[in-house]
């Protein structure tokens, strides 16, 4: 009994397939979108993606040192910035989402009736209403920055409040304190704990969030896995892996749209 | 209230139905916790007896290090051991990174020194009773600290669970050198700080009535392997 538990404890689990490291951005995983690809990629291509689900910022991190093969992440301008210092071979993008501003029904701070996301946010800093910023340099961290930008507000103040975590730990947040917060749409629909909470505002094209696939550059690591990872792109733009993505749904609503530009590279 | 009796309801749920997923990432939980509190022993208890048979110069510093380093962070460790096993880092080519080699290596980090301390804390009682006995046997310092260890063993076997407590409930180290990779380096704590991302208390508490069920598991074993808290024996 003992020894059988002591080889149980000690030999390492076999690693059967071939396997791939991909980081990807706390929506990808938390909307249960990738319940529904990875085991489909596996038993298509046979390379069972191994998800590490981090912040943008964190993505980009292990990417450049060269700890993942893959990221899957949302941040234009932090992409771009990747590809330029050669960390990765390319940016492809693959699909798309929007951003809501979730707050309590009530709507203290009135920004159900706003004519754009700039003047919702102007609303809210106005109404000195509680606003919950992820502020760990993720993807909708840094598109909500990129939002007060526009509405020419630098926030600070009692009222706003920086949590430094993930997408589901500061809706939490926000759900206990009964304040306002910028989400991905996905991660909202997904999440389980919205007690007296709604999407107030939506629809502003400055929403728009844009997911981009970066395999990792094998001159600058040898050791990447970049034929799982260029197989991995090759299934997630295609026809399947594109009408997989678009037809995800939660409670009848679509929570991606795929749009992948045909290989040409 | 009702979120407590969900999660209740939801570890009932997951043991009854024998959970495959709940099944693995309990057994890596264990496999992890249980190497890394072994290796912590091996190095810990002999160095606890060690530190209260032997004088010299840095014994006081040493000793008062050993206790400083039990409050060392978790995250802090887990951060210096992905440094260091990261491919840009000094162990980078071993490619240990996110695998439970990787979460084993951080937590005897964490451990040890617990397992120092309190081992240390029990033999030097131990020795003040035994130094005259074991100086006129005229024992080899090998020696006495052998004989320390094997009497003192019931209070070595807490040293050992207070390690085996820190580190089962333990997930900011874990989390960053394991990544929580789903069918590969998820254990039940990291399993936990996710469903309560997702907002799933339920889940997130049912798993958590599973892991201090696991604690309260080995415990017990372990103490009645060592035959120790019995009625008629103290």
């Amino acid at each position: 009994m003992i020894r059988t538990l002591l080889i149980l404890l000690l030999t390492a689990l076999p690693a059967s397939a071939e396997t791939m490291r991909m980081a990807v951005t706390t929506s990808f995983d938390a909307s249960g979108l990738a319940e529904v690809l990875l085991p489909e990629i596996a038993a298509e291509t046979g390379i069972e993606v191994q998800l590490l689900v981090v912040g943008t910022g964190q993505a980009l991190r292990l990417g450049e040192a060269g700890d993942v093969d893959a990221v899957l992440v949302h941040s234009r301008t932090a992409e771009e910035a990747f590809v330029e210092a050669g960390h990765a071979t390319h940016r492809r993008e693959i699909m798309y989402n929007d951003f809501v501003l979730i707050g309590p029904t009530g709507d203290p701070a009135g920004i159900a009736g706003a004519p754009d996301a700039a003047a919702a946010l102007t609303r809210i800093a106005e109404s000195r209403a509680p606003f919950v910023s992820r502020g760990d340099d993720s993807g909708t961290h840094k598109a909500e920055l990129a939002l007060w930008d526009a509405a020419g507000i630098a926030p600070e103040g009692a009222w706003y409040r920086p949590t430094g975590s993930g997408m589901g730990a500061a809706l939490n947040t926000t759900v206990a304190m009964g304040a306002y917060i910028l989400s991905d749409r996905a991660t909202w629909l997904n999440f389980g704990n919205r007690e007296g909470m709604a999407v107030l505002f939506e629809g502003d094209p400055a929403l728009f969030n844009q997911y981009a696939y970066l395999p990792m550059n094998p001159a600058r690591h040898p050791h990447v896995a970049s034929g799982a990872a260029m197989a991995v792109e090759d299934w997630l733009t295609s026809e399947k892996g594109q009408a997989l993505i678009s037809g995800f749904t939660i409670a009848g609503e679509r929570l991606f749209t795929a749009n992948a530009m045909p290989a040409a590279k | 209230m009702d979120d407590l009796l969900d999660g209740l309801a939801a570890a009932v749920r997951l043991i009854v139905t024998a959970d495959a997923e709940l099944i693995a990432i309990t057994l890596l939980s264990l496999r992890v916790t249980l190497t890394a509190v072994a290796i912590a022993c091996l190095i810990g208890l002999p160095l606890g007896a060690w530190l209260a048979v032997r004088r010299f110069r840095w014994r006081r510093a040493v000793i008062a290090t050993l206790n400083a380093l039990i409050g060392l962070p978790p995250v802090v460790v887990g951060l210096v051991v992905y440094l260091m096993l990261s491919r840009s880092g000094p162990f980078g080519v071993l490619g240990l990174l996110f695998t439970p080699t990787a979460m084993i290596v951080a937590q005897v980090v964490i451990v040890t020194p617990l397992v120092a301390s309190i081992a240390h804390q029990a033999m030097r009682e131990l020795w003040a009773e035994y130094h005259d006995l074991l100086i006129s046997l005229g024992a080899t310092r090998r020696q006495r600290v052998l004989a320390l260890i094997l009497d003192g063993r019931r209070s070595l076997l807490t040293a050992a669970l207070a390690g085996f407590g820190r580190a089962i409930g333990e997930v900011g180290a874990i989390m960053i050198v394991g990544g929580n990779i789903d069918g590969a380096t998820r254990v039940l704590t990291t399993a936990i700080a996710l469903e309560t991302g997702r907002g799933d208390f339920a889940l997130a508490l049912g798993l958590g009535f599973v892991l201090i069920a696991l604690a309260l598991i080995v415990s017990g074993a372990s103490h009645w392997a060592m035959r120790t808290e019995r009625q008629s024996r103290w």
